[in-house]
């Protein structure tokens, strides 16, 4: 009888593992549940380097795309990334009115034809002074003239120093607009365009598109009619820890941004001290008087790489052309 | 020695009950009706089309609809003139001006909240305001104060009435059902007892007391909503005082008008007489000189100065795009009231009546005038903005909606009038006993 037993065990026991051993031989691609049933391979492969250091190819058809971040709630975008105070140094005597970094954040935001986020003007400030081009962004300025109006707490200051909107609260009173001494708000009076080409068009798939993206406001995404919008120091690009549209567009280095706390500001090519670049070059602030404490500083365009009149040509098409 | 003006107390109450309306007043009822619609037509084009219809930009984001509210909230304050102060000195002429007074303040309080609730981009999120509310926010103090002001109002109105409800209760043959039904259900409590009239009159002075700093407060506060920013001609220290002393002064203006027109369509020349209109009219002239004194004030100063972001605001009002509604709004508005109303014969009825109406004009174009030039000059220059940024002019849509607003606010009155006495009965009768 005992001997019956045991090997009944025994047979069991095989048999369960059997079982589970072709049951796992069977799911050949691992990938296949995350893919879903319908997905048919695609032909193209891609080399993918697995966990236990092997390389493993793969149909690039089941592959999930997933979002960088997790979804961040709206606490945690209010309260902003610890340890960090964001700043922006502007060289003047670099810039040549290319407009790179205006097209890129406008097409990064998918903003309206019209919505400049950044706009850059032709600056004289007197009549004998030389005339240059200055970029002006949101200044994310520390006395933010436009929080400290805003009824509904839609526009707030953030610990490292970014000055966000939240258009899920936001009423459209446009008092933040009035406010603002530096008139960088811009407001969604209609139903914002979207282009069927989203940024990230390549990874989303081909049903998704931006208007059905989650709002975030580190994304400012998407836009909403009713609502203000600005620039917002792209904190879901210092998330990841990569530069705002416009720094990386900019093609002669105008822009520099960084962290006050590391002291250390970067155009992606070249790295400064903050302190000393603001030291060296007499880096200043637009407004001081009016007491907004701005984080954005200005370098005197002095020793320019370029002549005002060089910039007169790239006049913005995209803004001429609309009605 | 028996007064002969002396009205006996069945006269009186016989040429005060509310009238049914005439030709005229069904034609002013139809008209009004029509431009309402328009405006509620116009403001389901805007709820379905963003604020797109309007003429409004980047720049100039705040139009005719701000404006709106800065002269809906000025010609609120007139209740707490005639009937509040007024009442607390024992003017006595001024009885029969009080409820005119007063309704006009409850409705155009009404519509400085709709016009505001218009305004916004999302209205459905108005309750965020009570969610979300931050008390450092002029427009949270606007709010408060604005809702404060029309209950105080509110009970103004109601309480004065009660003894008319009683009044209009006894006389139920010359009401329709509806309206009988209305008045017991507002007023049947009141016995008309001493004590009840102590309670009442009591209720009636705390009222008036209290509503004479929440009348400065609401035009305060709304002028905060421009000098709490930093703009070249909105960053004034002048803008209370201002504000609130042109709100006077287009509230005197406006029951000057409206008596005028209730005078007339309603045969009321025993109750609205010569010494009314030469009374109010004294009263304009000294609030006009006071408005022109802070315009001094609010215009000259800075112009001696011309500093840099004043100069294209003040220069563009002077002498620039702006100047022949800058001048309107100066002669038509204050100047030539004044002179009008400095002579004995500029304060008969008509003449009064045109220089009121020309207040009230000039007050809305000079509310105008506050707010949308400011935001064509900001601090750093408008580049590379299509054409239209540079100059506004209101839409057909804004227009509509404007004029709807405008003609709420009457239609409230006329509706007022007709449903309950506009000049108070009960009062009118003791004032005419004691006199006796």
């Amino acid at each position: 009888m005992e001997q019956n037993e045991r090997s009944r065990r025994q047979f069991l026991a095989t048999a369960l593992l059997a079982g589970v051993a072709t049951g796992c031989g069977v799911k050949k691609n691992p990938f296949e549940d995350y893919a879903g049933k319908d997905v048919a391979p695609s032909g193209e492969t891609v080399k993918l380097l697995s966990v236990d250091g092997d390389i493993i190819e793969m149909d690039k058809a089941f592959l999930k795309p997933v979002p960088d971040l997790p979804p961040l709630t709206n606490l945690e975008e209010r309260k902003g990334i610890a340890g960090k105070k964001f700043v922006m140094v502007i060289d003047l005597a670099r810039c040549k009115n290319v407009g790179a970094c205006r097209k890129a954040c406008n097409h990064a935001h998918q903003l309206n034809p019209g919505q400049n986020w950044i706009k850059v003007l032709g600056m004289q400030d007197a009549d004998h002074d030389a005339p240059y081009w200055q970029p002006t962004t949101c200044m994310h300025c520390d006395e933010p003239p436009c929080v400290k109006v805003c009824p509904v707490d839609a526009t707030f200051k953030r610990e490292d120093g970014i000055v966000l909107i939240d258009s899920d609260r936001c009423i459209g009173c446009r008092f933040c607009m009035a406010a603002c001494p530096y008139t960088t708000r811009v407001f969604n009076w209609e139903e914002p365009h979207f282009t069927e080409e989203a940024p990230l068009a390549a990874f989303i798939p081909a049903k998704a598109k931006v208007a059905e993206k989650h709002y975030s406001c580190e994304t400012s995404m998407p836009q909403k009619i009713g609502t203000v919008s600005k620039c917002d120091f792209c904190p879901d690009m210092a998330r990841k820890g990569e530069l705002p549209h416009c720094v990386s567009a900019c093609p002669n280095g105008v822009f520099f941004f960084g962290d006050m706390n590391e002291d250390s500001v970067t155009n992606g090519a070249e790295t400064f001290r903050f302190s000393e670049l603001i030291k060296d070059k007499s880096g200043y602030r637009l407004m001081e008087d009016l007491g907004t404490k701005p984080r954005v500083y200005y370098l005197p365009p002095v020793n320019r790489n370029f002549p005002y009149e060089a910039g007169l040509e790239n006049n913005p098409s995209d803004i001429k052309n609309v009605k | 020695m028996k007064n002969e003006n002396l009205l006996s107390e069945q006269q009186i109450t016989a040429d005060l009950l509310p009238q049914k309306f005439g030709r005229r007043g069904k034609i002013w009822t139809a008209v009004l009706l029509m431009i309402a619609f328009a405006g509620a037509f116009a403001y389901y084009r805007q709820l379905r089309y963003g604020l797109v219809v309007t003429n409004m930009g980047d720049y100039v984001s705040w139009g005719i609809y701000i404006s709106n509210f800065v002269f809906f909230v000025a010609i609120s304050l007139v209740g707490s003139l005639i009937t509040a102060i007024f009442r607390l000195a024992d003017i006595r002429w001024a009885t029969p001006l009080t409820r005119i007074a007063e309704i006009i303040a409850v409705s155009a309080i009404v519509f400085a909240a709709i016009i505001i609730v218009v305004d916004m981009g999302r209205p459905e999120r108005f309750m965020n305001l009570l969610l979300h509310g931050r008390l450092q926010s002029p427009i949270i103090w606007d709010v408060i104060v604005i809702t404060t002001y029309f209950f105080i109002s509110l009970l103004l109105l109601y309480f004065p009435l009660l003894p008319d409800l009683k009044i209009l209760i006894g006389f139920k043959e010359k009401s329709s059902k509806l309206l009988n039904k209305l008045y017991r259900f507002q007023g049947s409590f009141w016995r008309g007892t001493p004590g009840q009239f102590h309670i009442s009159d009591k209720a009636i002075s705390i009222l008036c007391i209290t509503i004479i700093p929440v009348a400065f407060c609401i035009h305060t506060v709304t002028s905060w909503l421009f000098a709490t920013t930093y703009r070249p001609g909105w960053d004034s220290t002048n803008f209370g005082a201002y504000f609130v002393s042109g709100a006077f002064l287009v509230g005197a203006g406006a029951v000057i008008v409206a008596m005028f027109v209730f005078r007339k369509a309603y045969g009321l020349q025993k109750y609205i007489t010569y010494i009314h209109f030469d009374k109010m009219g004294k009263i304009v002239v000294l609030l006009a000189l006071l408005y022109l004194y802070f315009n001094v004030n609010e215009y000259l100063v800075p112009a001696y100065k011309m500093k840099k972001p004043e100069e294209a605001h003040l220069t563009e009002l002077f002498s620039g795009e702006f100047a022949p509604v800058f001048w309107f709004a100066i002669c038509v508005g204050m100047v030539f009231p004044i002179i009008i109303l400095l002579f004995k014969n500029g304060r008969r009825p008509l003449p009064a009546f045109i220089a009121a109406v020309m207040v009230v004009v000039g007050a809305w174009f000079k509310r105008y005038l506050i707010v949308t030039p400011t935001l064509l000059h900001p601090f750093l220059p408008m580049q590379n903005v299509p054409d239209r940024y540079h100059h506004y002019f209101p839409s057909i849509s804004e227009w509509a909606i404007a004029m709807g607003s405008l003609a709420g606010v009457l239609l409230i009155i006329t509706f007022f009038a007709r449903i309950y006495p506009i000049i108070p009965i009960h009062e009118t009768i003791a004032e005419n006993e004691a006199v006796a």
